[in-house]
């Protein structure tokens, strides 16, 4: 272990966790215990409030947590990239909670909040680990937390179905991970991230590239299954359609973040170490095949990883669009959107680079994208609570019935869609612009073109809400009531979407502020 | 003062969004005094700047790790667009005084759509520029969509699909000359400095020229421009022909030809006779020309046949803009001042005027009516709109027309004599549509009598903002037509500046 002072140095790195846990653990106490007799709302609204605290105090830890940023034997970093995901995981996750106060589907207020703290820490877990063993301990911790929120509509049957299809996609590919992790031991000989990708790269030098593309896959399946990349996805529409709305933000917000920051640590550490080993083998091989000219350099990771992500982004941007034009559903709806979205991030992830510019578009990205889709899903659960669906057609004359929602859902689809100046807009570009300035090839610059076409096409199924919004004409003209604290949150959201795309400078600075000053 | 338009507008976007629903009037004082002191900045700024090269307006850093520059500038053909954006917002406005129906925020969408405009016009960094153009994508959506008339759902939704696709090609370019020039910079001066080559510059400049050239309603990807122009309520498809087809045009213009000047370089081989981009376009222009005015004569629908000539307008522009001379550059930019001005003039007098009081635009069902007897104003309105629109000297298209014509001359002799060819069809259509629409001798059928029996005292007197609407449109053409310089003037070193290549 590296750490400077062993046992100390790891408290504090597992602070934030440690504060989401003794946060769950003080919802469920001041829920079950004092609050037993109080009516629903109140205890709706301290369970809620209690876990805001929790994120936020989870929140200053990360703050103090040291920054450890890469070594050998290293099992969590922390500060840099992961702690931008930490934080961003704890505020959207304090936003999924405010967005409970306003809604009814269950009685069991203490134990959502209580389940929603500890998936967030195993959130938190994975944007951190540095060792196979924490990513799969944190993956199955938010991972058993999400199954259990899709299916937290106890009196609903779809969020049960959800519920059990997630479930069983979610053991399938959790299998699929191990299964690529076992191999990748078995290559290496350790669980260390660090050292699996040197190891990996000596051992396909000598010839076992099959195997580790094999093991390659299997993890792309267990990860394209959590960020929902085709042909991953399948799960992605049900459970968005069945799980409760506070739940559904949850999945598409929180765990897209936190399985992004899994994947930048992956693709970083194996691009560290790509520097590095390139001259050494690089000098070692020239010494010994003098005859070739140029040695050959054995495919590792750093070559075998983006062809995989490649291909995922690809069939995510083509499919998530497309399906996406077919949805009478909003929330299946974004659920394909959502998959359409994890594409252009795979883009990214693909055409990798060391410096910082890759991590901050995709951390951008994505932050940027959870917040929004927490919005989105709140305006659908207030939609859905008044008119019973989340049918396009429930939305018809919104913008009659409640300005105000109406207003934040064209903010929120229109960010989506990537109309400047708002922040899904400049999001887009920064991503494409990080892929291109990694490499200006045919590929990548093919690759970003098809993506930026999708973005043409999503602009239709995000315009078709819109338009039974504000244009078609109302067949219910009853007011909608949202409960003020969500439509505060809503208005904060989308207020943040525009303030953000206007001066994207705001949340850049922020970002770099994780790093270290060189 | 010219950024001003730009603030100006939003602003007053905004806060007519926020003004309480249920005062019409009040919102309507607003959005015309908003748009008449944007005019008078952009009026100012014209003056100001006359005799001026090009001037930077603001620049701040707004992204500086990645170059992004809040760049503002002017040189002259902005000045001159910026004008016209003015003078057809104040038009729209006056001639959209009848919209009752959800009027607050009819005019935040139109004030938005307004200040996209006008900061296309003014912006000199990429990057900007693309913001703003795809800005002006949404309103234009919720404008025709929700009092819109024909098809409004349809004309709106392709004409926002359309518009969108065009700007995601515009992305890629910019995208790409961005990473291509090293990507230190997105300001329009310093990628015209920073020596793409022109091996790029050959694939890149197509996609960028056809992404603006969408909007710009070139043949064939016209369809968008008589489907959303006929869809469109008065005031947007004023704005529609008048100012948001020259985005594309001017898109074309500053970004392509300024950005890639040789992407136009010849191939170094040809296909017959076509050997470099430059022919393409060329050919499509002058398809578009002829094409346009040939469906224009063909249509039934009063409000498709100023549709398509828009279409046939357009193809000037972009004739122009392909001589790569002086002259016919100049003529372009000429063209995109006038055709926005009349355009605007003749989609006002036949939504507004006409179509308002009939409910009617097919040409059989008013050649019963004999509107020139019964609304003389609206038939000397478009008589003289129609004039203008034909290019008789005295008028500003006249001139336009034919500083494009002599630069097609010299650069290829055919292009003129096929883009003449045009116009006499166009004095075919206008005279056509004239006189079916207002000045017809046909005997009203048994139906139509009873229907006209109905509309007998229905068709309501002219009102004060269509008269000053119409009298403001027609004495600007006539005082361009009469005294070019004054445009000509602003435009013609800047039209220099650029041709010469490297700063623009």
């Amino acid at each position: 272990m590296n750490y400077p002072g062993f046992y100390s140095d790891l408290f504090r790195a597992t602070l934030p966790e440690t504060a989401l846990e003794i946060a769950a653990l003080l919802v469920l106490i001041v829920d079950l215990g004092f609050l037993r007799t109080a009516t629903l709302k109140t205890r709706v609204a301290v369970a809620a409030l209690l876990g805001v605290a929790g994120c936020a105090a989870a929140a200053w830890a990360v703050a103090i947590a040291g920054p450890y940023t890469q070594g050998n034997d290293l099992l969590l970093a922390a500060g840099g990239s992961a702690g931008v995901a930490q934080v961003g995981i704890l505020v959207l996750t304090a936003l999924t909670l405010f967005l409970l106060i306003g809604s009814d589907f269950t009685r069991n207020a203490g134990e959502y909040v209580a389940v929603v703290l500890m998936a967030a820490a195993g959130g938190l877990l994975i944007s951190a680990a540095q060792d196979l063993l924490v990513i799969f301990i944190g993956l199955e911790l938010l991972s058993l937390g999400l199954y259990i929120l899709t299916a937290f509509a106890k009196s609903s049957g779809k969020s049960a179905e959800a519920a059990m299809k997630y479930y069983l996609f979610g053991g399938m590919s959790a299998a699929f991970l191990l299964f690529g992790f076992s191999y990748l031991y078995g290559l290496s000989g350790s669980t260390s991230l660090p050292r699996v990708v040197y190891g990996t790269y000596m051992a396909s030098a000598h010839g076992a590239t099959p195997l580790l593309y094999l093991a390659l896959v299997m993890i792309a399946a267990g990860l394209g299954f959590k960020v929902a990349a085709v042909p991953f996805h399948l799960w992605a529409p049900d459970t968005y359609e069945g799980a409760p709305a506070p739940a559904a933000a949850f999945i598409a917000s929180v765990s897209k973040v936190a399985s992004f920051a899994l994947l930048i640590s992956i693709s970083s550490v194996a691009l560290h170490f790509y520097s590095e080993l390139h001259f050494q083998i690089l000098r070692s091989y020239v010494a010994v095949t003098t005859s070739n000219g140029p040695a050959h350099i054995a495919p590792g990771i750093p070559t075998a990883w983006p062809t995989v992500l490649v291909v995922l982004s690809a069939g995510s941007m083509l499919l998530g669009n497309l399906a996406a034009l077919a949805q009478s559903s909003v929330r299946r709806l974004l659920a394909y959107s959502a998959i359409a979205h994890a594409g252009y991030i795979l883009l990214a992830l693909a055409f990798f680079s060391y410096s910082p510019i890759s991590t901050n578009a995709i951390l951008y990205y994505i932050l940027t994208y959870g917040l929004t889709t927490i919005g989105a899903f709140g305006v659908v659960s207030v939609v859905e609570r008044a008119t019973g669906s989340d049918r396009l057609d429930s939305f018809l004359g919104l913008h009659k019935r409640n300005p105000l929602l109406a207003a934040v859902l064209l903010v929120l689809f229109l960010s989506l869609a990537g109309i400047p100046p708002l922040v899904g807009f400049w999001a887009k570009f920064n991503l494409f612009a990080a892929v291109l300035s990694v490499s200006a090839g045919p590929v990548p610059f093919a690759l970003v073109a098809l993506a930026i076409a999708m973005s043409a096409v999503s602009l239709y199924y995000y315009l078709q809400v819109l338009k039974r919004a504000y244009v078609m004409p109302a067949i219910d003209e009853t007011p909608i009531k949202a409960h003020p604290v969500t439509l505060i949150v809503l208005l904060a959201i989308a207020a943040a979407v525009v303030v953000l795309g206007c001066f994207p400078t705001l949340l850049q600075n922020w970002i770099a502020s994780f790093y270290p000053v060189i | 003062m010219l950024a001003w338009t730009i603030y100006l507008s939003f602003a007053g976007a905004l806060v007519e969004a926020l003004l309480p629903k249920g005062k019409p009037g009040l919102a309507r004082w607003f959005a015309l005094g908003v748009a008449v002191l944007a005019l008078l900045h952009g009026a100012g700024g014209f003056v100001a700047g006359m005799g001026q090269g090009r001037q930077i307006i603001v620049d701040a850093p707004w992204v500086p790790s990645m170059g992004i520059h809040f760049l503002l500038a002017a040189d002259g053909i902005s000045r001159v667009l910026v004008l016209l954006t003015g003078l057809a917002a104040v038009a729209g406005i006056l001639f959209s005084w009848n919209v009752e129906y959800r009027t607050n925020e009819f005019f935040a969408f139109y004030l938005a759509l307004i200040g996209g405009v006008y900061g296309v016009f003014l912006s000199f960094d990429f990057f900007l520029l693309f913001v703003f153009y795809e800005i002006a994508i949404v309103p234009k959506y919720f404008l025709i969509a929700i009092w819109g008339s024909t098809r409004r759902e349809y004309g709106a939704m392709k004409l926002a699909l359309y518009s969108f696709v065009g700007s995601a090609m515009v992305l890629i370019g910019l995208l790409a000359a961005y990473s291509t020039s090293g990507s230190h910079s997105t300001s329009l001066i310093d990628l015209a400095h920073a020596g793409l080559p022109v091996s790029f510059q050959l694939w890149c400049f197509p996609l960028v020229f056809i992404g603006f050239a969408i909007l710009a309603g070139m043949w064939p990807f016209h369809t968008w421009a008589p489907t959303g122009h006929v869809a469109a309520p008065t005031a947007a498809s004023m704005l529609l022909a008048g100012v948001v087809m020259k985005l594309g045009a001017y898109g074309c213009l500053r970004v392509g030809i300024g950005l890639f000047p040789h992407g136009l370089d010849p191939w170094g081989f040809s296909f017959i006779g076509i050997g470099s981009w430059r022919d393409v376009f060329a050919l499509l222009a002058v398809i578009g020309i002829v094409y346009g005015a040939l469906v224009a004569l063909a249509q039934t629908d009063f409000k498709f046949v100023i549709g398509y000539s828009s279409v046939s307008h357009m193809g000037f522009v972009l004739l122009g803009l392909m001589t790569l001379n002086q002259i016919g550059v100049t003529g372009a930019v000429l063209q995109m001042f006038s055709h926005g001005i009349i355009a605007g003039l003749l989609f006002a007098i036949v939504g507004r005027i006409v179509y308002d009081r009939t409910h009617t635009r097919q040409l059989a069902e008013l050649e019963t009516m004999h509107l020139g007897r019964r609304l003389p104003f609206a038939a000397w309105a478009f008589v003289i709109a129609g004039m203008a629109s034909m290019g008789l000297p005295g008028f500003s298209g006249f001139v336009a027309e034919l500083q494009v014509l002599i630069g097609a001359w010299i650069a290829k002799p055919w292009w003129t004599i096929a883009a003449g060819v045009g116009i006499v069809i166009g004095v075919a259509y206008t005279w056509r549509a004239l006189q079916k629409a207002f000045f017809s001798d046909t005997l009203p059928t048994a139906r139509t009598l009873e229907q006209e029996h109905d509309r007998a005292h229905s068709l309501a007197a002219i009102t004060w903002p269509e008269i000053t609407g119409v009298v403001m449109l027609v004495s600007v053409s006539l005082f361009v037509g009469l005294y070019p310089r004054i445009l000509l003037d602003t435009i013609e070193p800047a039209v220099k500046a650029l041709l010469a290549g490297g700063g623009q």
